[in-house]
């Protein structure tokens, strides 16, 4: 069962007068019944506060906040039909792993044969069967996650949120267990709101990804709108590995059209902007062509496997480019750069806000 | 490597010696109480009892005499056993209570209280026994054990609530709050969540509190009856009786008697105590 979930104005004020501290400002979301929304932020940007309003464990300072159409301010988190996923995972330490996952149902007074009956369904949906009578300290961390999953999804909530489940866990696991939630979350079509810093999970999991800073919404969209359309240098910058390059410089009016010119880039392109402001480029689209007067020095050379990443320093700043993996590339060698026009993010100098092209929005 | 041995054989002499100068007191009363009236006649403190002879200790449970009262220790036994039970567990109930509280539900206020309660812990009692007795007095509860038992729960509770808030701001809040999501209250997640997890600090509070209250002399001369009088005074006025001749070897038998309790509940409980004293010092 879908639900909705509905943000509206939220905001949270810890302490009062000259030492408050306004931790979410305003956040405005809607969540339609079935999305997987991501939460991603850099630590302190107010995205795991939201999530704990939303649980109920915290109340807002002020605010709407709505479960299917109905008002939950004020609502105990028990009465919300919501299950959570901590980071630590949380399981009851002198419980066994069943009694972890029956928890939530025996506190709704689930018969006991029925719940019996969850527990391995929601096991055998997990692949945990053969640790039902096992205490969580003999565990791995791994097959924790999974316990941690199943008490989630033992009651079949309405809602599910997520607190950083994968950060304890190593890189193999980690990218086991962003498929199996992306799989479990398919399987069950429940909404669930999920709280990371990581944006590769965010991009990888993602129906929509909202991005915080500050306790400010910068942008919610798809991961395509987010990755292809930043709103602003923030989002460009946050989104993306390795991040995006900015280059500073000043759009000129030349006769009809304006034009975007910066320290020794060559010839100058057309470029939306009225004013100073920069020019974004996803390493992806910047290649390199020999005769491009837009020239400087390979200062680093990362192979990674699929790809290879070359920082090259020019008069406009370190420029790092994704390139095959087969060419050949030595650090101290003068390149020359170029890139796509169609693929350039503009951003205005001052506010940072995107200013769109005509042809490309 | 001859050096090494050395000071280790130095070290087990330096124990050995602490040991036996601690354990001597223990030594001469339980020799001493296992003696009759001729044997310790003779003198010899540290001398091995000839015969293992057990009228003293049946003297000092049911027949020597306070003043005119000749029935032995057995009644002031039971009084400290009726007094002791009580007062342990509500104490240490309280204190878990108070504990989980403080440290998984705070509120406005809940540091503060906290910190006043850390007084009750340094305060010496004896600022409190006129206050205390005038509260017994309007309360009805003068000289009665009842008394005794409200007097050491108050006297407790501090200390038992030091111990469990401490120990439980250990445990993660996330726990709390996964048991909070999944539909448990207060009184729930205190008893499938939390007191589960206690045992090493319950163990500890429980000997704690025991020892305190079994062993307590001030309260239990200040506010006892006559027919109320705990162990400790019992066995007080037991040896100040004055009579002819001194029977060292009951007044030994009965100070036995009297800290066998404590004794039994450390061997019973020990290894939860340092377990429980060193717990939550190192995670993990």
């Amino acid at each position: 069962m879908a639900a909705s979930l509905h943000i509206a104005g939220i905001r949270k004020i810890y302490g009062k007068d000259a030492h408050a501290v306004e931790v979410l400002k305003r956040i405005d979301i809607e969540v339609a019944p079935g999305e997987f929304l991501i939460l991603v932020g850099p630590s302190g940007c107010g995205k795991s506060t939201l999530l704990n309003i939303i649980a109920g464990l915290e109340q807002p300072s002020e605010g709407e906040l709505r479960i299917a159409g109905k008002n939950v301010v004020g609502v105990a988190p028990a009465q919300r039909d919501i299950a959570m996923v901590f980071q630590s995972y949380a399981l009851y330490p002198t419980m066994s792993v069943a009694d972890n996952i029956g928890f939530a149902l025996e506190m709704r007074k689930v018969p006991k044969a029925a719940r019996i009956q969850r527990i391995a369904e929601v096991a055998a949906m997990l692949q945990i069967e053969h640790l039902l009578e096992r205490r969580p300290a003999q565990l791995s961390g791994g097959q924790r996650q999974r316990v941690a999953m199943g008490r989630a999804l033992a009651r079949d909530p309405q809602l599910f949120l997520f607190d950083e489940p994968l950060s304890n866990l190593d890189a193999k696991l980690r990218v086991e267990m962003r498929a199996e939630i992306k799989r479990l979350h398919q399987v069950s079509g429940i909404t669930s709101v999920y709280v990371t810093h990581d944006q590769i999970e965010a991009m990888t999991l993602g129906s929509r990804i909202a991005v915080m800073k500050d306790g400010v919404l910068q942008q919610i969209g798809t991961p395509d709108a987010i990755y292809n359309r930043p709103a602003n240098t923030y989002v460009a910058g946050f989104i993306g590995s390795p991040t995006m390059n900015f280059i500073a410089g000043n759009a000129m009016n030349t006769g009809a059209i304006r034009q975007f010119s910066f320290k020794e880039g060559g010839a100058p392109v057309v470029c939306p902007l009225t004013r100073e402001g920069q020019l974004g480029l996803r390493p992806e689209h910047i290649y390199f062509n020999a005769d491009a007067p837009w020239r400087g020095e390979v200062q680093l050379v990362e192979p990674t496997g699929a790809d290879t990443f070359v920082v090259v320093k020019t008069a406009a700043g370190a420029i790092t480019t994704r390139v095959a993996p087969n060419m050949a590339v030595k650090v101290g060698e003068m390149v020359g750069l170029q890139f796509a026009p169609e693929h350039a993010h503009w951003f205005d100098g001052q506010s940072g806000m995107r200013v769109a092209t005509e042809n490309h929005s | 490597m001859i050096a090494r041995h050395v000071l280790r054989a130095l070290l087990y002499a330096v124990l050995l010696l602490a040991a036996l100068f601690f354990l001597a007191p223990l030594y001469v009363m339980l020799s001493t109480s296992l003696k009759d009236a001729e044997q310790i006649r003779s003198g010899n403190l540290l001398s091995l009892p000839g015969l293992v002879n057990l009228d003293a200790w049946r003297l000092a449970w049911s027949a020597a005499c306070t003043g005119v009262d000749c029935r032995g220790l057995s009644p002031y036994f039971w009084n400290s056993v009726s007094m002791t039970v009580p007062a342990v567990l509500i104490s240490t109930t309280w204190g878990a209570l108070n504990g989980y509280v403080l440290s998984m539900w705070r509120f406005r206020g809940s540091e503060l209280l906290f910190g006043l309660l850390l007084f009750g812990v340094f305060m010496p009692f004896q600022v409190v026994l006129l206050p205390m007795s005038q509260v017994l007095g309007y309360l009805g509860l003068s000289s009665s054990v009842s008394g005794l038992v409200l007097v050491h729960c108050l006297a407790g509770m501090a200390g038992t609530t030091l111990f469990f808030r401490n120990y439980y701001a250990a445990i993660p809040k996330e726990l709390v709050n996964a048991a909070r999501m999944d539909g448990a209250g207060f009184w729930r997640i205190f008893w499938r969540i939390v007191l589960p997890m206690s045992t090493p600090i319950l163990m500890v509070t429980l000997i704690w509190q025991f020892t305190n209250i079994w062993n307590d002399f001030l309260f239990g001369v200040a506010f006892s009856g006559a027919d109320t009088k705990p162990i400790t005074v019992g066995l007080n006025n037991m040896a100040n009786t004055s009579s002819s001749v001194k029977s060292y070897n009951v007044d030994m038998a009965a100070a036995m008697i009297a800290g066998l309790p404590t004794m039994l509940v450390y061997v019973l409980a020990g290894q939860y105590f340092v377990k429980g004293l060193t717990a939550g010092a190192v995670k993990g």
